[in-house]
């Protein structure tokens, strides 16, 4: 049924075509606020408004932006190797119990230092939880999707019994840690800028966001730039073919998971580190899944993972607004327009290729007047 | 006497809370053994439950309400159908797509009717299913042992959880006795070799497909119809991925799917019911770690110590017919 046709020009295929399927998630979603009596253009412009309307509104766009990028990289990093790591979700909850503890626990450390260690911390727990579904999957053949999807559950029962019975303090009601201390937290840019005298609103956006950039920038190196990445992006292409490249796909397996889980470990130190200050139940409130969104909308490249996650950013941000402004269009509404990024710029990646190659076809075949 | 009467208690919420884990098992197992993957299983729950809650408040009738939660499920499906079978996608990024959709779609809609965070108003008793009193159960009930048994295990639950017996027999008779069946598991093991033989894969996989929406329709339903009256956002709560973590576990056959999800609906009542519970020599079982066993119990079987889970070869694939 499908003639072959010529491939499409290199635009198209980077640029045009997710475009228009991101367009097409966004276009829907715009009928399901009409559906439910709204005006879609004036809740785009609520949304953009509360987003990046003002400083304060851009303070909190950031800071749900750099928990997107870690958790858009720690997905993209293991399609690279075509897994589908769909326990961000509990490797960032868990990371986040890694960073709790060395907070609270290595008070010894002097100054920053401390911080640091809670990062690493954040880090080793993230990679540690993700290394039993790596490893499951390399040597046991244990489809990775399955197990993660185990492992998130797993990780909120985990959570939820040291938090209630083991981490809580006795004089405490809520299911948290005690508050770490000013040298456990990762700093706040209101903070820094005051002393320059720049006044910057109060807002969670923290310096975790460098260090988001930074792990795009290192995601980059390492997936086109190193040996390392050329094995991972081997095996994702054609496992078999690795192995008669000397490549191991059960050690590549294994260490893109670590990598994945540690980049999941992120969320913890923009969250727990630096807004928080403390460990609480169910902290990642699905952003783990919106990893997933932001890896498909990126095309699994840091770039575009940055700027994807800026989207989402602006998304969950002006979404509260929204949601304050106008009750029917709840917070609910995000996640349908997630959802929806994910089935056009995932599943229905090809939906529209044919079409544009048509019309294309025929723009150049036509004789020119 | 007092344990006997404990554990059919337990027994029967167990049953009660198996019966969703069935239909959708069920749901999962239809699907994947003609090759299409669902880990949309949640999100279509969900939306049963919604389609059910949303009509059966509307028109004020349980069976309105059950065309409605299975006829929306249906459609979901036949997305992942056109995604995974005519678009050949990622047919795990195309079920989570649908469990974002699903959970988010809900729960605004939900909220933009009703203005009550999504939930629904309390349906009437009229537009909810009864349980069933079986014959003679009164009057046998006297009889020891059996007699409790039947009265309060196997008596006494509601129209959809009978069905969700009744379809496992079903299911294995259409899987190994029929032409539909055998055609379906081949479809699911070897696409070409049924191709070959002049039968259309694309309608056998969006037959499964179908099918799965109506099962796992009926799951979504029997959360409000029978059990709680109303529905809430996420209220299908995981039981989605308990299914697929069954199926898992039930190695893809439709008994061992009934014995495991009965099992799965057990532990969950005795995690309910053990809620600080003090017990001798071992001290308070954390109820974490009762419900967190599902998930650890699948996780060691796909490591392969306790047995092999083998999917169906062409699970997950796309068939392209021109290669």
């Amino acid at each position: 049924m499908s003639s072959p046709l010529r491939p499409l020009p290199i635009w198209a295929d980077v640029a045009l075509i997710p475009l228009i399927n991101v367009a097409a998630a966004f276009v829907i979603s715009g009928f399901v606020v009409l559906a439910i009596g709204e005006n879609p253009l004036e809740a785009v412009q609520i949304l953009i408004t509360g987003a990046l309307g003002d400083l304060e509104g851009i303070g909190f766009t950031l800071y749900y932006a750099t928990s997107f990028i870690f958790t858009g990289l720690a997905v993209a990093i293991c399609f690279h190797a075509g897994l589908f790591n769909i326990g961000v979700e509990g490797q960032a909850y868990v990371a986040g119990l890694g960073a709790a503890l060395a907070a609270l626990h290595l008070g010894f450390l002097p100054g920053y230092s401390l911080v640091i260690v809670a990062i690493i911390g954040a880090a080793l727990f993230g990679a540690a939880f993700a290394f039993i579904p790596g490893y499951l999957q390399a040597k046991r053949d244990s489809h990775i999707v399955i197990t993660t999807i185990m492992f998130n559950y797993i990780a909120s029962a985990l959570m939820g019994y040291l938090l209630v019975n083991v981490l809580r303090e006795p004089s405490q009601m809520n299911p948290e840690t005690p508050t770490f201390s000013i040298y456990g937290q990762v700093p706040q840019f209101h903070d820094l800028l005051a002393p320059l005298g720049i006044h910057w609103p109060v807002t969670p956006f923290n310096l975790s966001f460098l260090l988001a950039l930074a792990a795009a920038f290192a995601v980059w190196v390492v997936i086109w730039r190193t040996r390392l990445g050329y094995e991972i992006r081997t095996v994702g292409a054609n496992a078999t073919a690795a192995v008669y490249g000397g490549i191991s796909p059960a050690r590549v397996t294994i260490v893109t998971t670590l990598l994945s889980g540690a980049l999941a470990g992120g969320m913890a130190v923009n969250v727990i580190l630096g807004e928080e200050h403390r460990l609480i139940l169910e902290y990642t409130a699905g952003f783990g899944f919106v990893g997933i969104a932001v890896a498909l909308m990126g095309r699994a490249h840091p770039v575009g993972i940055i700027l994807a996650a800026i989207l989402f950013g602006i998304l969950y941000q002006g979404g509260a607004e929204l949601a304050f402004e106008k009750p029917k269009i709840s917070r609910d509404m995000i996640v349908v327009i997630q959802g929806l990024v994910v089935l056009f710029a995932g599943a229905l990646e090809h939906m529209f290729r044919r079409p544009v190659a048509v019309l294309l076809a025929r723009r150049t075949t036509s004789p020119p007047i | 006497m007092d344990l006997f009467n404990a554990f059919i208690v337990v027994f029967a919420s167990g049953i009660r809370l198996g019966t969703p884990l069935i239909l959708a098992c069920l749901a999962g197992l239809w699907s994947e053994r003609s090759g299409v993957v669902d880990i949309g299983l949640e999100g279509k729950i969900l939306v049963g439950a919604f389609g059910s809650a949303a009509v059966a408040t509307f028109t004020g009738s349980v069976w309105l309400g059950l065309l409605g939660g299975v006829a929306a499920t249906i459609a979901v499906s036949l997305i992942h159908g056109y995604a995974s079978i005519d678009q050949r996608a990622n047919q795990i990024v195309s079920g989570t797509a649908i469990n974002m959709v699903a959970d988010g779609m809900t729960a605004l809609i939900g909220n933009a009717i009703w203005s009550q965070g999504g939930r629904t108003p309390e349906l009437p008793a009229y537009a909810q299913f009864q349980t069933i009193e079986l014959p003679f159960a009164r009057a046998f009930g006297a009889v020891p042992i059996v007699g409790p048994i039947y009265e309060r295990l196997i008596s006494g639950h509601d129209l959809i959880t009978y069905v969700a017996f009744l379809l496992v027999p079903l299911t294995y008779w259409a899987l190994y006795s029929t032409r539909f069946g055998l055609r379906l598991r081949a479809v699911g093991e070897n696409p070409a070799a049924v191709d070959t033989a002049g039968i259309s894969v694309r309608a056998l996989r969006y037959g499964a497909v179908m099918i799965c929406g109506v099962l796992v329709g009926l799951a979504g339903v029997y959360l409000v119809l029978s059990q709680e009256a109303y529905f809430q956002p996420h209220m299908s709560a995981g039981r989605g991925f308990i299914a697929l973590a069954a199926l898992v576990f039930a190695k893809w056959r439709p008994w061992p799917a009934l014995a495991t999800c009965l099992l799965f609906g057990f532990l969950d009542a005795v995690a309910i019911r053990m809620q600080g519970v003090e017990l001798p020599v071992i001290g308070a079982v954390p109820v974490q770690a009762i419900e967190a066993l599902p998930y650890i119990l699948t996780v060691v079987l796909l490591a392969g110590f306790i047995g092999k889970a083998i999917p169906p070869k062409a699970s997950g694939i796309p068939y392209v017919k021109e290669r």
